[in-house]
């Protein structure tokens, strides 16, 4: 049985369901961002973690030049080693119909009978190839889709310097190639990097490492110790040729799906919170006025008995009623949302399964929040109701005492008429709602210029990295390295105009606990081409003695100039070398370093080597120096700049970074609300006075004019606010984002915060005109009639 | 249509003016065909229960509201023809108002509510004049919120007056007022009939009120029940409250 009370609850429910359905939808968006969020957080690890388990991810891989199998038995003796298995593993160009360059592949062996004991694939067409036939390989899946191949196609492969052709019996995806990277480069891109899968014994005798493997994947017991196991493995496999062993966190492919995650995280930690915000505001402003309106009504409840509490409970459980069904709403549409992107991301980060899981706190924290956020908002209103006596309430509200804003009467007198006087004045004597109105655009418009400074951040990103420090067409990589005579041969190829070597090693980076593994350039003392460059984008020459280190680098191995780095080289006779660092450059793609050839390989003891090139070349002759460099059997691979940049482009526009178009949107969104409710509040204030000024004989758009006043000056003084807030923004989200991968440049942007400065003053100006239309409406004799 | 065209000395005529709130067996028939000559110049008072019509009548006449058929002429210009923009027009040139509940902008001055019409009108009179004329020369700065209701009252007439209007409407004048007030907001209504000429329309509830009038209309069902005419009209201060 409803209570009188409750009866009029949910009558006053009814009245106000626009605002109410308005209020709680913004609950909702909020919720729904939370539980979508957390929801596909929870997914994407869930799912990573069950895919690695399930196909056997290894949690070290260590690459060597050649070691007997005996030499597992070793490795498995090792304090904290699982399981050890050994495989083949190198390098293959493959030769692609309709390209007009070769592909780089990494070819990988799988046992010829079973599934391997770590690293199994999930094969998803097609069969595995067959015992004995030498010709048969499985293809990863996202090359596959990316040109068109399938089953029973043929693959024209170069390994090792022989021409070999092969047949796709299969087609599979691998939980160490959820993104794939060719040697050298930094953005994943499934096009210009594959991976095939090949019968062992033919592997073998076509990389001729008969009887031994390359690569040794560990799998560690639970809870052990990496360190002490990298140490102990790299030591065992020393005599053959090891390259230095590295945890799954330092394997590309699990490095770029925990910075995706990472991000993910990001936007989650940042966007509910500020709608919740925005609701509370909303629902303390519609309550406010609600509770003004009924005056009378609670002085009347009082009268008959109530007391303050039930009233005010009252008033509070319709604010809980709003709050609750937008967090339900928000649950309700937040899996559904979660359901559906995380199908996306299934996709995107190519997943054989997901496994779908909400975060059950996510609900509670949900619910929780935006009652709490609600509650503040309404416990503001409520002192309201407390301070209401009855007789005060039953008598009608004097008008409101502008007294007080008088200070300026006699500086305002001289310039401005009555109408202005009444936008000045209004504003004068409530500031905080103001404020209010003010604080919340400016939020909205700096969360979206922030997001929209972020983006064209991307694009300084990738404008920076392929135009000015890179200004090369074309990269040449080399199957080994080469006596630099083969710079002057590639010289000679016409069309080419500019040919700077450079000698790339892999090394990792440490400074006592601090170690990355990457790698070393080697440039000429003035290089031209591809350069280390200073924030003012001047070229750093090559010092001869000492390390040039990225920004990126420097934070991360936690050193600056005049630090010393070590240099575990990776490769050749494997030196360690201890190099002070001398400068710090600025790059915002990967983290890289660069040391004077010359010097490089003087500490590899191995003069005048080169391991690639950068060429610039006259764009028409493109094709013919691509036929010339396809068919040159000491050319490894080769890079064009414009692919790697469209690669790039695209990995910011997909994935996590898809969320920033969608944060914009949802800021753009929350801002109009903003600026709508502001406009529509002050009109329900002001009706009154509005219907008077139009009996007065003032026509609707002079009336309009004490409406809008206000909400334009509102906007004048957001708009400030806003560049500030989203400058600030930009920096703190840009932080979030920058990764070892990819640093986002954050600076003034008067293009970014003009954009939002003009979606906000569109969106003054719909409400504005969405507002006049109910002033054109606004039944004069009614609004008259009532005493508010 | 000449017949049709009001007489001379006619501040409003009507002819069959009807106001339909509503549709089917909801309609409300607010007004069934009203006519009336309220000639220039003089105090009406419009009389009845409430529901009778006789705001509605005032808010078609007054421009405030449309009618659903028949014709209302304002002198010459027939109210019933006109625009939104037009009676807006008409409202700012010609029509002063006076409601109950004062409708003053609370964010105004006394002096400044009043500049609010001044500002716009055709010919009004100063705002300082207008608050002479309501006996509130001396409170002219003060903003509603330290304004008696009588005073705010007043403050509403000389706004309503400032701008020389040919007619006042008052829509219960007093009725938020207690009698002092009343009869002293009375009288101002008396004085600006006599000094400017305006024709006034007073509605009320206080059937007492029309001992000041020229004229009264009784209101009952829509429709116009009996017009009588004081010969001779009492002082406010005579009236019983």
């Amino acid at each position: 049985m409803l209570s009188a009370l409750d009866h009029k609850l949910l009558r006053d429910l009814w009245r106000i369901k626009g605002q109410a359905a308005a209020i709680a939808l913004v609950v909702a968006v909020g919720v729904l961002l939370l539980v979508m969020m957390s929801g596909m957080l929870n997914s994407l690890e869930e799912t990573r973690r069950t895919y690695y388990e399930r196909y056997r991810l290894a949690d070290v891989f260590a690459p060597a030049v050649g070691a007997p199998e005996q030499v597992l038995e070793r490795l498995r003796a090792v304090p904290g080693v699982a399981a050890a298995e050994g495989r083949v593993t190198g390098a293959a160009l493959l030769d692609m119909a309709g390209q007009d360059l070769p592909v780089r592949a990494r070819a990988i062996s799988l046992p010829a009978l079973g599934a391997p004991r770590l690293n199994a694939i999930y094969l998803t067409d097609g069969r595995m190839f067959t015992p004995g036939r030498t010709g048969e390989v499985v293809l990863l899946k996202g090359f596959a889709e990316a040109h068109g191949l399938r089953l029973g196609d043929h693959l024209r492969a170069t390994m090792n310097g022989a021409r070999r052709d092969f047949t796709i019996v299969g087609m599979a995806q691998a939980p160490e190639f959820l993104f794939t990277t060719a040697p050298g480069e930094i953005v994943p891109d499934d096009a210009r990097f594959a991976v095939i899968w090949m019968n062992r014994e033919a592997l073998s005798a076509a990389l001729d490492v008969q009887g031994a493997f390359n690569e040794a994947l560990i799998a560690l017991d639970r809870g052990a110790r990496l360190a002490p196991v990298l140490a102990a493995v790299d030591r065992i496999l020393d005599p053959h040729g090891g390259l230095g062993a590295y945890g799954l966190k330092d394997q590309i492919s699990d490095r770029f799906l925990t910075e995706e995650i990472r991000g993910l995280r990001v936007s989650s930690s940042v966007v509910p919170p500020i709608f919740m915000a925005v609701a509370a505001f909303l629902l303390y402003i519609v309550i406010a006025r609600l509770v003004q309106a009924e005056r009378e009504q609670i002085g009347l409840v009082k009268a008959f008995g109530y007391s303050d509490w039930e009233v005010a409970l009252h008033y509070f459980k319709m604010v809980l009623a709003i709050a609750v069904f937008g967090a339900l709403l928000g649950c309700a549409l937040g899996i559904w949302a979660g359901r559906a992107m995380a199908g996306v991301y299934q996709d995107f980060y190519k997943f054989p399964f997901l496994i779908f899981r909400v975060d059950p706190a996510s609900f509670v924290t949900g619910v929780l929040v935006s009652v709490l956020a609600a509650s503040a908002g309404a416990l503001w209103v409520l002192r309201g109701v407390f301070r209401l006596t009855p007789a005060v309430a039953m008598r009608p509200p004097a008008p409101a005492d502008f007294s007080r804003t008088g200070a300026l009467n006699e500086r305002l007198k001289g310039w401005l008429d009555q109408p202005s006087r009444m936008v000045i004045r209004r504003i004068l004597r409530n500031p905080g709602r103001i404020a209010g109105a003010v604080v919340g655009i400016a939020v909205g418009m700096g969360l979206s210029s922030a997001q929209l400074s972020l983006l064209s951040g991307f694009d300084r990103t990738l404008d920076l990295t392929f135009g000015v420090i890179d200004r090369s067409d074309v990269s040449v990589t080399f199957v080994q390295p080469m006596p630099s005579g083969s710079v002057h041969a590639l010289r000679q190829l016409p069309g080419v105009i500019e040919v700077e070597p450079v000698r790339t090693i892999g090394v990792t980076l440490r400074n006592g606990a601090q170690n990355y593994r990457g790698a070393i350039n080697g440039l000429v003392t003035q290089p031209r081409l591809n350069r280390a460059v200073t924030s003012q984008m001047d070229t750093i020459a090559m010092p001869r003695e000492g390390v040039v280190l990225a920004r990126a680098l420097a934070d991360i191995l936690q050193v600056k100039a005049g630090d010393v780095v070590q240099l575990d080289v990776l490769e050749g006779r494997r030196p360690t070398l201890e190099v002070p660092v001398t400068r710090i450059a600025e790059t915002l793609l990967g983290a890289p370093a660069f040391m004077h050839m010359d010097t490089l390989n003087r500490a590899l003891r191995e003069p005048g080597r080169v391991s690639g090139a950068y060429l610039r070349v006259d764009g028409a002759r493109i094709p013919e120096v691509f036929a010339v460099l396809k068919s040159m059997p000491t050319v490894a691979g080769v890079a064009r700049r414009e692919d790697a940049r469209a690669a790039m482009q695209t990995l910011m526009d997909t994935g996590a970074g898809m969320m920033r178009y969608v944060m914009a949107a949802i800021a753009g969104i929350i801002t109009f609300g903003i600026v709508y409710n502001a406009a529509r509040i002050s009109f329900g204030e002001q009706a009154r006075d509005l219907a008077s000024l139009r009996v007065i004989g003032f026509s609707t758009g002079e009336t309009a004019f004490v409406l809008l006043g206000e909400l334009a000056i509102v906007v004048l003084l957001a708009l400030p606010l806003g560049v500030g807030i989203g400058h600030y923004l930009s920096f703190l989200i840009a932080a979030g984002f920058s990764t070892d991968i990819y640093q986002i440049p954050t600076r003034f942007r008067p293009d970014a915060f003009g954009t939002a400065a003009l979606a906000v003053i569109v969106a003054a100006i719909v409400s504005g005109l969405l507002v006049k239309r109910d002033i054109n409406r606004v039944d004069l004799v009614a609004t008259l009639k009532t005493r508010e | 249509m000449a017949e049709d065209r009001p007489d001379a000395g006619l501040t409003f005529t009507t002819r069959g003016l009807t106001k339909v709130y509503g549709e089917g067996p909801a309609a409300v028939h607010a007004l069934r065909g009203v006519d009336l000559n309220i000639p220039d110049g003089e105090i009406v008072v419009l009389l009845g229960p409430s529901g009778s019509g006789k705001s509605t009548l005032l808010n078609i006449i007054g421009g405030l509201d449309r009618a659903s058929s028949g014709r209302a002429w304002f002198r010459d210009l027939n109210l019933t023809e006109l625009s939104d923009r037009e009676l807006t027009r008409y409202r700012r040139d010609h029509v002063g108002f006076v409601f109950q509940f004062y409708n003053l902008m609370p964010s105004l001055t006394a002096r400044e509510n009043v500049e609010l019409v001044t500002e716009i009108a055709a010919d009004p009179m100063s705002a300082e004049e207008a608050l002479a004329l309501v006996g509130l020369g001396e409170r002219m700065d003060h903003f509603p919120a330290q304004l008696s209701g009588g005073e705010q009252q007043r403050v509403a007439i000389a706004r309503a007056v400032a701008k020389n209007p040919n007619v006042l409407f008052c829509d219960e004048p007093t009725g938020a007022l207690d009698s002092t007030t009343g009869r002293a907001v009375l009288h101002v209504l008396n004085d600006v009939n006599a000094k400017l000429g305006a024709t006034v329309m007073i509605v009320t509830h206080a059937a007492a009120t029309a001992a000041m009038a020229h004229r009264v209309i009784h209101f009952a069902d829509g429709a116009i029940r009996s017009v009588e005419r004081n010969s001779t009209r009492q002082s406010p201060d005579e009236i019983e409250w």
